[in-house]
């Protein structure tokens, strides 16, 4: 079987994040001054094979934490993705 | 002495390997080339990660990288006691690894730096530093947009009660604080293992050891490289 899971990968809250506070500046600057705060992370797509869903979750659990994120500044989130 | 071997990981997209093993030989040592896609290590006293941006940054600056086929090899020279350093992009990569505490993030000012900044030494015990008088400032430039250093509260501890700083950043007479270019915590610029064989550091002692281009406060650190290469670390 395969299937589909949306990674999404966070800095961490207490993090600054530069590039949030950027995007922040740049909407401003485009009229949007009721933006208070901004942060910017990742989405990883990706499609698996696997016997069972919960065997891919586990699997796609396990890449989020050794390669997608880093555990030392990031959190991640792993939902049900849309097969294409 | 013999010359020690001093050998420079290449992977794709490095782009300081070659400044690296220039200034291993114009030190005195013997560079040898290496590819990131190699198993095993030849004979090697030290090993070198460059800067650059290796697979592109993506992902995250250095992750690709440290899973490259060549790391286990370096994870067990490591291991070993061996001494293995890693300027900007290498430092990234063995943070990645996590041969080193921490992680470097995007700059604070959302600027790329580039310019000569100065260092203090902070111990005297790493494989850039043997030899060396805690409280020496160098001068070497820094150059990166990814180098603002974070860990965790439970890492910042343990490089607390371990002395785990090698470098910080500081103004020519050794004060902290206002230079750092990145806004890393505690002006940290880089640290070593426990044992002081695996250093990293932001800026580029391998771009400041040419007295034709520039300043030479790569020098001491290339002798202290080449000191732990041959003899250790050092009480």
């Amino acid at each position: 079987m395969r299937f589909a899971f949306e990674v999404s990968v966070s800095l961490k809250p207490g993090l600054a994040d530069p590039q949030g506070q950027a995007v922040r500046g740049a909407l401003a600057a485009l009229g949007w001054s009721g933006v208070s705060r901004v942060r910017v992370g990742k989405h990883v797509w990706l499609e698996v094979e696997g016997d069972t869903v919960e065997a891919a979750t586990a699997q796609v659990e396990e890449m989020a934490r050794r390669l997608l994120s880093n555990p030392v500044i990031e959190d991640f989130r792993v939902t049900p993705g849309e097969v294409s | 002495m013999t010359e020690p071997r001093i050998g420079v990981i290449t992977f794709p997209g490095s782009l300081d390997d070659r400044d690296a093993l220039r200034a291993v030989e114009l030190m005195g040592g013997t560079g040898v080339p290496l590819w990131h896609a190699d198993r095993r290590l030849p004979e090697v006293d030290g090993l070198i990660l460059p800067g650059g941006f290796s697979y592109g940054d993506y992902l995250r600056a250095g992750a690709i990288a440290a899973r490259a086929p060549i790391m286990d090899a370096v994870r067990g020279f490591a291991d070993g006691g061996g001494p293995v350093v890693g300027f900007c992009n290498g430092f990234q990569i063995l943070c990645e690894a996590g041969l080193l505490p921490g992680a470097l993030v995007r700059n604070g000012s959302m600027r790329f730096v580039c310019r000569p900044v100065h260092l203090r030494v902070e111990t005297g015990r790493s494989a850039l530093t043997a030899g060396l008088t805690p409280g020496e400032v160098v001068e070497v430039p820094v150059k990166h947009g990814e180098g603002r250093f974070v860990a965790t509260d439970e890492q910042l501890r343990a490089i607390d009660d371990e002395g785990l700083v090698a470098f910080r950043y500081c103004d020519a007479n050794g004060v902290t604080g206002e230079a750092t270019p990145n806004g890393s915590t505690g002006d940290i610029a880089g640290v070593r293992s426990p044992a002081g064989n695996v250093v990293g550091l932001m800026p580029h002692p391998e771009h400041a050891v040419d007295p034709d281009v520039g300043p030479t406060g790569g020098q001491p650190l290339f002798g202290a490289l080449f000191a732990a290469s041959m003899s250790g670390i050092g009480a």
